[in-house]
């Protein structure tokens, strides 16, 4: 169906169906329970699940076929930020313009990006990327403070111009909005102790989720994909054949700097404002973790891990001490304290500690990541045998 | 001139302490295969050897003393460290203040035994896997291991100065003939300078002259015929990780008078560190040492006041600049072998 | 089944769930279920208001935000009438009760901004949308205190600013909803100026270094202009990157360049690791134009100033505020503080337990958490007993004039907290300056519904 296999149209039908409800999928806790501190199901987490999520899917389209692992991706999402705040700023707070030009900026300086650092391969290449990537970061958070705002980042301010739109809406700026849908409106739907939040910058993001999701099934799916992987497999046996791989390699390079650039842009349509950290060698590092935690290589695996780094970062990180004490507070005295001791490290300010653990828990024994834990799981469950060689790569993550 | 003299002094300061740790890192990488990111951790724990030291040695009981208050207006509580009701106040001072050369013989079994159970217990699982997976593995425990460091110290930096005795600049101005306090080095400094390169010929001469060593570089060059000559590699193996675990703590260990320690200083270190090695080619020792120096000088030139004016921003990207360019012109960095990470 | 098929099915359960929610106004920002009708965003609901706490808990400042934790959770305390009231004795107002704020008792909800303006935003959001904030506080950066006031504005949340000394932050960035205690770059250069003057003399030649980041830019500005007008040169200013660790390329050429001072323009690890260089390489021993050579650094934080150990003595500064000052309000806020935690306060957590008595006053004394009537109360407030002498809310910026301090390094520190000492209270009006300075439009006040 839409010219997908059945097992991919599946899998497109399961995403749409977990964008569609994750208000509900998200905020499964009554809102006055103890176990309200985990819900997920506010619409500035869910914009970022899926902002995050087409971040990785692109990254997803470079590494996973083609094995060429860039560590320096953020500087696409990073000038598409930018690029996204200017049009705000210049043009008015209609998001398509922002959005295209976002993309448009993105891809042009992955096409230059590209076409320099894909003329080496493995480590080199990684390195090559980090460069560009972390001279972009720091000329952006110094010498090119009036474009970019320095390290306090770009904003929008009450003296822009905003040629298309009003520069300010009774005394202050305006809010981003697609054709007049403000992105920020949320409705919220109360059903007996348990709230939801549906909203409109969350389900715009979602559905351009699902068209870049749907397009990078096409892409796997395509001839061209194919030829992805056969780079991936062995680029100097495919060489010999007299084929030129570069081409396809730029290709997909500039395929995923523009959806990286998507990503950037779609932020700034739901949080107006671009920093230079947006660039540093870590944003990169983490889209990789992303990409690996969910399954480098499969559709849906990064899409997955993009949520678990993001749930882990939002949420594990405002449990505090008082709340622990709470949770254990049924317990005798002596033992609470024990626990409180136990798990305190790990929560509030030791999210760091939580996220290095279970990555490299994913790492050592789920080497196709999230999705390969997935796979087991079911295969648990089912009389049948699991697929031991899956065809979509998860066993052969890239180098 | 003088100023030309003095930044090629800070050039070959900076540049050995990339060089230090690039060589530990192409260490396991060319002895081991293993691209290891929580190598950047090793250095920072190596530094918080030093501050360990120092709490050991300043470990204390508490003395009320009646003519001082503390900040509530209460008695003051006055810390007197074991140490001095053993050793008397001058020796104890003395001991305190060489905290730093001490610690160095603290830090070799320490880190020889982390280094060690590290290999064993997770760097050997990930010979056969991919060099992704090795990265994503060791950058997880680079985490857990700075964490684990914040919890136990705190973010600030803590301060472990050098001993009295290094402190105060020695002038090369007057040496060479210039005018005084013209050329000034600091002592600490010099003191790195000589001892990255002393650790740096060692591994070298360790590698080349002895037998352990030509097993090792045999072992590089094929681990599978070495094995086949009934040689247990991998005890050899374990033995090098454990190797570059302790150079990359002594790193660590002298320099902490030249930046209080904190819990991220290895991070900060760990990409440019990895730019060097790769600048001077995947696995090769040389090729890491003389990327560092060039780096290193290349960055101290590009701080200059003079060069900054003229083109603003290029201290911030030389190191990058540079990399870009060498490995553009020269496609397997500066020494590289052909094939290796390349796929 | 078609494409259009389904997405008239989704259309219908959409709408079906959009009917159910139809009794529900359309409200922005709406993380609490309850009501919407008070006019503004996130009405305290029931008999409790939640403070959201952001402040980096990762990350290099991480042990300055742990101290303003404590600070806060010490407020909440003496808010809610438990602990010895601190500073609510010897507040010049007397709204505060210690039944809460406006008989509500104060909750509380904790973030990491991670000293990067997009996780601090994230955080304040999430504390917004979900947990229903009224406030937003804290904060170690004026990168992230910038960004974040930005987004109360938007969102209609009143932001008390923690630690953040750029003039940004009430200049060019000023917003109706966002305040800020702490001083700035210019107070902390004209209060340096005189007494830099008055001990090294008026006729020297002074090297910047100068962190390369907006903060940085405006200290530098700042101390630059103030030493200029009573005679100083400035030989240079050079722009260290922010992730610089080694400054020894920096200092190395400093001795060389004809300087007599050195003035470094940096904060937390920068400034313990440029300091350490500067003392490394013999600046403090040194002579130069025929006059001891000096090393000056425009803001201390003790916190960091221990980092730098035996480096700071000696060296001038200025501070917000010490724990060894003797007023009232100090020694009140010292004595609970220290006693619950075992040690003195720094100025972080001093200005972010100040900060949140002084919202819970203005709402208070505005009868209303609407954040237009804290902002009007707040405006052009003058207060007194909090630690800086008598002090403005200035309504055209919402920054706050007060005594600057001028702080020396203890050359015998008695404790490990003992590392400055106080050597000027510069009065506020010595430091204020003109609000239209430094541009930037305060915007109207956002109440968010």
């Amino acid at each position: 169906m839409f010219g997908l296999t059945a097992k991919n149209t599946r899998l497109l039908f399961l995403v749409i169906f977990l964008v569609a409800f994750a208000p509900f999928l998200m905020n499964p806790f009554p809102s006055d329970s103890a176990m309200a501190q985990f819900n997920a199901g506010y619409p500035d987490l869910m914009q970022r699940f899926v902002i995050f999520g087409i971040f990785a899917i692109g990254f997803n389209i470079l590494f996973g076929l083609t094995g060429y692992l860039s560590f320096g991706h953020a500087a696409f999402l990073g000038v598409g930020s930018y690029a996204g705040v200017w049009m705000f700023k210049l043009l008015g707070m209609n998001v398509i313009p922002a959005i295209a030009a976002s993309v448009l900026v993105a891809g042009l300086l992955s096409v230059v990006i590209g076409y320099i650092c894909l003329r080496r391969s493995g480590i080199y290449f990684s390195i090559l990327t980090l460069a560009f990537a972390q001279m972009m970061f720091a000329l952006a958070a110094s010498v090119l403070t009036p474009i970019t705002g320095g390290e306090t980042g770009l904003t929008l301010s009450l003296s822009d111009p905003r040629i298309l739109g009003a520069a300010a809406v009774d005394g202050n700026i305006p809010v981003p909005s697609f054709f007049g849908l403000e992105m920020r409106s949320t409705y919220e739907l109360v059903l007996g102790s348990w709230s939801f939040s549906f909203n409109t910058g969350y389900y715009f993001c979602a559905i351009i989720m699902v068209l870049a999701f749907y397009a990078s099934i096409r892409i796997f799916q395509s001839p061209f994909g194919l030829m992805l992987r056969a780079i991936k497999t062995n680029q100097t046996r495919l060489n010999y054949t007299g084929l030129n791989s570069r081409p396809y390699t730029l290709a997909a390079f500039v395929i995923s700097g523009m959806y990286a650039g998507l990503a950037g842009g779609l932020m700034v349509a739901m949080d107006p404002l671009a920093g230079a950290e947006r660039m540093f060698w870590t944003a990169s590092g983490e889209v990789v973790i992303m990409t690996i935690l969910g399954g480098a290589g499969t559709m849906i695996g990064p899409v997955l891990g993009a949520g678990a780094i993001k749930y882990m970062e939002n949420i594990v990180s405002k449990i505090n001490k008082t709340i622990l004490e709470q949770w254990f507070s049924f317990m005798p005295d002596g033992i609470s304290d024990v626990f409180v001791t136990l798990v305190y490290p790990f929560i509030g300010k030791g999210w760091h500690l939580t996220l290095g653990v279970v990555f490299m828990l994913v790492i050592i024994f789920l080497p196709g990541g999230l999705v390969e834990g997935g796979q087991k799981i079911k295969g648990l469950f089912s009389r049948k045998k699991p697929e031991t060689t899956p065809t979509d790569g998860a066993k052969t993550p890239a180098e | 001139m003088e100023a030309i003299v003095l930044q090629l002094l800070s050039g070959l300061d900076g540049g050995s302490a990339y060089a230090l740790i690039a060589l530990g890192l192409t260490l396991i990488f060319g002895t081991l295969g293993v691209v290891n990111f929580a190598h950047g951790a090793l250095f920072m724990i190596g530094a918080f050897c030093t501050v360990t030291l120092q709490r050991i040695l300043t470990l204390s009981h508490t003395v009320i003393d009646d003519t001082k208050t503390d900040f509530l207006g209460n008695p003051a509580k006055v810390q007197v460290p074991y140490i001095q009701d053993w050793f008397g106040e001058a020796a104890s001072a003395t001991i305190i203040d060489w905290s730093v050369p001490l610690a160095i013989l603290f830090a070799i079994p320490v880190m020889l035994v982390i280094g060690i159970v590290m290999e064993r217990g997770l760097i050997k699982h990930f010979y056969k896997r991919p060099h992704a997976d090795q990265i994503l593995v060791t950058f997880g425990l680079a985490i857990v291991l700075q964490e684990i460091i914040k919890y136990f110290f705190g973010a600030n930096p803590i301060p472990a100065p050098a001993p009295d005795a290094f402190k105060g600049s020695f002038d090369f101005g007057q040496l060479l003939g210039f005018e005084a306090n013209r050329i000034i080095y600091p002592y600490w400094r010099l003191v790195y300078f000589g001892f990255a390169a002393l650790i740096i010929t060692g591994v070298f001469a360790f590698l080349q002259f002895t037998t352990f060593g030509m097993v090792v570089r045999a072992g590089m060059a094929d681990r599978e015929t070495v094995g086949l000559l009934g040689i247990d590699i991998d005890k050899r193996f374990t033995m090098m990780f454990g190797l570059a675990a302790v150079v990359a703590g002594l790193a660590g260990v002298m320099y902490t008078p030249i930046n209080s320690p904190n819990y991220h200083m290895g991070m900060d270190f760990l990409v440019i560190s990895f730019v060097v090695v790769v600048v001077g080619g995947m696995g090769s020792l040389p090729g890491a040492v003389l990327a560092g120096f060039v780096l290193g000088i290349l960055q101290s030139f590009a701080s200059m006041r003079e060069v900054i004016e003229f083109l603003p921003g290029i201290n911030q990207v030389v190191i990058y600049l540079a990399a870009i360019v060498i490995l553009l012109t020269r496609p397997r960095g500066l020494l590289g072998k052909r094939g290796v990470m390349e796929d | 089944m078609s494409k259009s098929n389904f997405t008239r099915r989704g259309l219908i359960k959409t709408s079906a769930v959009a009917g159910g929610a139809a009794l529900a106004a359309p409200r922005f920002f709406s993380p609490s279920w309850a009501d919407g009708h008070a006019g503004y965003l996130n009405a305290p609901q029931g008999s409790t208001v939640t403070l959201g706490f952001n402040v980096p808990q990762s990350g290099p400042y991480a042990d300055e935000g742990a101290d303003e934790l404590r600070a806060y959770e010490l407020a909440v305390e003496h808010l809610n009438g438990g602990g010895d009231g601190g500073m609510m004795n010897t507040f010049s107002s007397k709204a505060l009760q210690g039944n809460g704020i406006l008989g509500k008792k104060v909750e509380y909800v904790t973030g990491d901004t991670q000293t990067k303006p997009d996780a601090a935003r994230a955080s304040a959001k999430s504390m917004i949308e979900k947990d229903g904030a009224i406030m937003i506080t804290g904060g170690s950066s004026s990168g992230v205190a910038v960004a974040v006031q930005a987004l109360c504005q938007e969102a209609g949340i009143i932001f008390m600013a923690g630690l953040t000394h750029s003039n940004d932050t009430t200049g060019k960035d000023k917003k109706a909803n966002g305040f800020r205690h702490f001083f700035n770059s210019y107070m902390s250069g004209a209060a340096l100026a005189p007494i830099l003057g008055a001990n090294y003399g008026t006729n020297r030649k002074a090297y910047h270094l100068t962190a390369d980041y907006n903060w940085g830019y405006t200290t530098e500005e700042a101390v630059r202009t103030s030493t200029e007008a009573m005679g100083w040169e400035t030989v240079a200013a050079v722009k260290t990157p922010l992730a610089q660790t080694d400054f020894k390329d920096y200092v190395a050429p400093v001795l060389q360049s004809g300087a007599d001072v050195l003035v470094l323009n940096h904060y937390g690890g920068n400034m313990v690791n440029s300091l350490t260089s500067a003392v490394q390489f013999g600046l403090r021993e040194a002579q130069a134009n025929g006059q001891d050579f000096q090393i000056v650094v425009p803001l201390y934080s003790r916190l960091m100033a221990k980092g730098a150990g035996e480096n700071v003595k000696g060296i001038f500064g200025s501070t917000n505020w010490h724990w060894s000052l003797t007023d009232e309000g100090s020694k009140a806020f010292v004595k609970s503080f220290g006693e619950k935690y075992g040690f003195p306060p720094s100025q972080a957590a001093h200005t972010t337990y100040v900060q949140t008595l002084l919202y819970a006053d203005a709402a208070e004394r505005a009868g209303t958490f609407n954040p237009c009537g804290i902002a009007e109360a707040l405006e052009g407030f003058e207060f007194d007993g909090m630690g800086n002498g008598p002090t403005l809310y200035r309504a055209e910026d919402h920054q706050c004039f007060k005594d600057v301090l001028v702080v020396k390094g203890k050359e015998n520190p008695t404790s490990e907290f003992d590392l400055l000492e106080i050597v000027e209270v510069t009065p506020a009006a010595q430091v204020t300056y003109d609000a239209s300075i430094f541009g930037g439009e305060l915007g109207t006040c956002n109440p968010g519904a």
